[in-house]
């Protein structure tokens, strides 16, 4: 019950007098209590955790982190490190 | 998907894993609290992948697994009437009581439902105006806001007939007390990301201060772990202990104040009992007086259970760090998700189903 996952905002709607939407979770759909995340838009990403957003997902910190990793990743490489020279794999 | 494909980047963990083993020089032992970070850890071999200096350890935040055996006794002693509704997050039904699960009064004939989220029964108490609806309210910081909302929508609409039985538990005093356990073996602490999306992350400055641990508000894909890990060995080898948020897209300092608003509005903060580790101060939230028509515990009447632990499960050990699933005699012998002797070994955020599931059956013991 503890996992929450992220998913977008595609329809807002009331009900029974609550901010309620449908979350897409890339491809699968439900609906969510957006009640948390009063200024909440269609379109934008959200932590759903039992039913309920608790977090709008922060586009620009999302990708300043991506960004910083992929500039480490390369300058790695442009340093010659391999980083891929042995059988792991932390995503597989 | 957009914001998992990302942070599951191999490339990424890769390299995030190479500068964690150019910094780390000395033996380091780090807990994950929360049950989602477990399962991360273990589906993608985390643990395994790290310097031989680093030791993971598994805390105790899987709500399945702390919830006490009074509290499942409760349940199926109200779920046994025979004009109840009893609703629960599914992961809750094969938790073993002292005699049965909640699966086995479903089998019995009794009326227990699953639902996805506590408005759900809400929903069933405004269309079954002759049942009694309870919903078993349990979890972190991270469902208090549901099951807040839950019974204030109840109230709100005069639902007499729907009820929580409660047993909410808190992350900070949990963390403070494993820390000031002559025991303890924790030096830095990835903290829950999602709680700390409810709750914000400054209630975590005077325990990184009182206890000079670095605590490090982290995220569940594989990229944020590691970097979390990344960040508190940094600080443990450069003798700093300070709280660094590596969940930015997810988590402020202050958290989300609707949220925290209407838990304060419908709980208050009590003494609470975690399965495995006994009774922590200020550790759990309860409904207060004024809510009180929705409180299952008082309206059933359940008080004096005597409970039954099965004397093989360590689970209170491994919840508290000191022991690997591993360690455990009863771990794939007697004790499997199929049949399980303790609560670590039902949900998929417990220590011993994460470990069965991926088959650390001969990991050795470190
Ligand atoms: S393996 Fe089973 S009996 Fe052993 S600690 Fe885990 S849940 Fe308890």
């Amino acid at each position: 019950m503890c996992l929450g996952i992220p998913g977008k905002v595609v329809e807002i709607f009331e009900e029974g007098g609550l901010k309620m939407g449908h979350i897409d979770y890339g491809g699968t759909q439900n609906k969510a209590c957006l009640e948390y995340v009063p200024e909440i838009e269609i379109g934008q990403y959200t932590i759903i955790h039992a039913g309920f957003a608790i977090s709008i997902i922060d586009e620009m910190e999302a990708q300043q982190s991506w960004d910083a990793w992929r500039e480490m990743a390369e300058a790695a490489a442009r340093e010659g490190i391999d980083l891929f020279g042995e059988e792991t794999g932390a995503s597989a | 998907m957009k914001y998992l494909d990302e942070f599951r980047n191999p490339e990424v963990a890769h390299q995030i894993l190479e500068q964690i083993r150019k910094t780390v020089t000395r033996p380091w032992v780090i807990m994950e609290i929360c049950g989602g970070q477990t399962h991360s850890i273990i589906r993608n071999g985390i643990d395994q992948l790290l310097p031989p200096e680093i030791t993971l350890v598994h805390g105790p935040g899987c709500p399945v697994c702390v919830t006490p055996l009074e509290i499942i006794d409760q349940a199926i002693a109200i779920a046994s009437q025979p004009n109840v509704i009893f609703t629960s997050f599914g992961d809750m039904l094969r938790v073993p009581g002292s005699y049965k699960d909640l699966l086995k009064v479903k089998s019995e004939g009794f009326d227990v439902r699953t639902v996805y989220s506590p408005l759900e029964a809400v929903d069933l108490a405004r269309n079954n105006p002759d049942k009694e609806v309870v919903f078993l309210a349990v979890g972190f910081e991270t469902t208090a806001p549901g099951n807040a909302m839950a019974i204030h929508q109840a109230a709100k609409e005069n639902l007499t007939n729907f009820s929580e039985l409660v047993s909410h538990v808190l992350v900070p005093p949990a963390m403070e007390a494993l820390l000031s356990s002559p025991e303890n073996r924790v030096q830095g602490y990835l903290a829950a990301g999602h709680v700390c999306a409810v709750m914000g992350w400054w209630e975590y400055e005077p325990i990184a201060e009182k206890y000079k641990v670095p605590i490090v508000p982290t995220g569940f894909e594989p990229v944020d772990i590691l970097e979390g890990l990344l960040i508190i060995i940094q600080q443990l080898e450069a003798g700093k202990h300070e709280v660094v948020n590596q969940y930015l897209r997810a988590v402020t300092r202050e958290g989300n104040q609707p949220a925290q608003n209407l838990i304060s509005e419908i709980f208050e903060i009590t003494d609470r009992k975690w399965r495995g580790i006994g009774t922590i101060p200020a550790s759990g939230l309860q409904i207060r007086p004024k809510y009180a028509a929705f409180d299952a515990s008082l309206k059933f009447s359940v008080g004096d259970i005597q409970t039954n632990e099965s004397p093989d499960c360590i689970s209170g050990i491994i919840l508290q760090g000191l022991k690997k699933p591993t360690e455990c005699a009863a771990f794939g012998t007697t004790c499997t998700p199929a049949h399980p002797l303790g609560a670590t070994m039902v949900s998929s955020e417990g220590a011993c189903a994460a470990y069965h599931q991926y088959q650390r059956l001969r990991m050795p013991v470190s």
